[in-house]
């Protein structure tokens, strides 16, 4: 009896902990999820040859294949176009969206070739349990300069937490969009601001 | 956020004219921003610094940081970063945040052991300040005023660039220095310190941007908004 106890216990505890620990994943905290993912992303940069060689377009994949689907770009449009958000189709919102992941992706991909070097110091999140809306603070340390606070705004949705707005900083890169998007939209609608989007993201430099 | 000795001068000049030039517009075609009025006239100044910096002032600052020795580099930028500990003392005690103020003058005590070169104080752990005279004016609560920009200092305001004017007439370099070229290569590094600092920045704008003239101009007031409310500004996700 007892060794079929202990052999029972063997067996079956490794399951059921792997049972309870599933909820758990799936519930990773936001700022446990911050964490992970920009550790793995680094640890790719730091040790990809390609990466080492400053090979841009690895360095996209890599962001697609291990950030992308930590975002909310839909919510990150939106809040980008302010008001002219309900302006916009279906079709365009969706095209918009497109067009300003390719803007982020580029620009989070350049920011990360110049911060591969340095630490990153992971802030406790002050947050209630049941929060559906976090902000996840970190600190880039850069030997000899005074640290860069990013900070991850989270909302918590059916599939995990996803980041709404990365703020570098005290600057939004979401909000900071809004004067030139309401300026293009002036300019030429909202096909105008989706065009621009295009050209931009297809190597047009900045006006 | 670049300040030189012509540079401040021209400021205020240019200041008036903004002023002046402001009702008289010359592009016309863009919507009144409420944080910009002069628009028309910012737009020919960016216009002014944009090859300038581009084509001179950047690949200088880019150079310093590629060829020149990194310990150079850095007692440079310590030796112009006790300065502005000192004012950011000067500063956070105007603001009564005597935490800060501590802070920053801890690290000026440390820090003449590096004989102003070597930043012993980070080293030490004692937090950097920033705090400026456009910062304090905020903390009293003084309004930023206008938008404006000039070419090589870049994106300010009215209540920012006062600070700046006030910074750099009590600057110590030009009351303790009095050999003239000294002088010189000492505003002239501090320029290039301040230029360096501003690098990265600069890269992220040729990449973020479809219009960089909006996007400098919306980062900097982001920037400043942040500095002054020290990092927790009130969250805005209305247009304006």
């Amino acid at each position: 009896m007892k060794h079929l106890f202990s052999t029972l216990r063997r067996a079956i505890l490794p399951g059921v902990c792997a049972l309870l620990a599933l909820p758990a994943l799936a519930q990773e905290a936001p700022d446990a999820l911050v964490k992970r993912v920009s550790q793995e992303v680094l640890q790719v940069i730091k040790t990809d040859p390609k990466v080492q060689a400053g090979d841009q377009a690895r360095i996209r994949e890599v962001i697609e294949t291990k950030l992308v689907q930590h975002f909310d770009f839909l919510r990150m449009t939106s809040l980008a176009m302010g008001r002219n958000w309900a302006k916009a189709t279906p079709e365009q919102q969706k095209r918009l969206a497109d067009e300003f992941k390719s803007l982020l992706v580029r620009t989070y991909s350049n920011a990360l070739i110049q911060y591969r070097n340095q630490e990153i110091d992971y802030k406790a999140l002050r947050a209630d349990p049941n929060a559906t809306e976090v902000n996840v603070r970190t600190e880039v340390i850069r030997p000899g300069q005074s640290a860069v606070p990013i900070d991850y705004a989270m909302t918590k949705g059916p599939s995990g937490w996803k980041a709404y707005d990365v703020v570098v900083g005290g600057v939004s890169l979401v909000t900071n969009y809004r004067d030139e998007f309401n300026e293009q939209i002036r300019q030429g609608g909202v096909d105008g601001l989706i065009n621009s989007l295009a050209a931009r993201n297809k190597g047009g430099g900045a006006k | 956020m670049k300040i030189g000795i012509s540079g401040v001068r021209l400021a205020a000049a240019l200041a008036l004219v903004g002023a002046l030039g402001g009702c008289a517009t010359t592009g016309g075609n863009s919507a009144p921003s409420k944080a910009d009025p002069f628009e028309p006239f910012n737009r020919v100044m960016y216009a002014i610094h944009e090859p300038l910096d581009t084509n001179i002032v950047r690949p200088i600052a880019q150079a310093w940081v590629d060829y020149v020795p990194t310990p150079i580099q850095s007692g440079v930028h310590t030796f112009f970063g006790n300065i502005e500990d000192g004012f950011s003392a000067f500063n956070s005690l105007l603001q009564g945040k005597w935490d800060k103020a501590g802070d920053d003058l801890g690290r000026l005590t440390v820090n003449i052991w590096g004989f102003g070169v070597i930043d012993i104080a980070t080293q030490a752990g004692i937090p950097k300040g920033d705090e400026d005279f456009g910062q304090t004016f905020g903390y009293w609560g003084i309004p930023q005023g206008p938008y404006l920009f000039f070419p090589l200092i870049g994106p300010t305001t009215v209540r920012d660039g006062t600070g700046l004017i006030i910074r750099y007439y009590l600057g110590p370099t030009t009351y303790l220095v009095e050999d003239v070229p000294l002088r010189n290569v000492l505003y002239f590094l501090g320029a290039l310190d301040l230029r360096v600092q501003a690098l990265d920045a600069s890269k992220m704008v040729d990449q973020a941007a479809i219009d960089r003239y909006t996007f400098i101009r919306r980062a900097y007031l982001q920037r400043r908004e942040y500095l002054v409310h020290d990092g927790n500004p009130p969250r805005k996700d209305d247009d304006e």
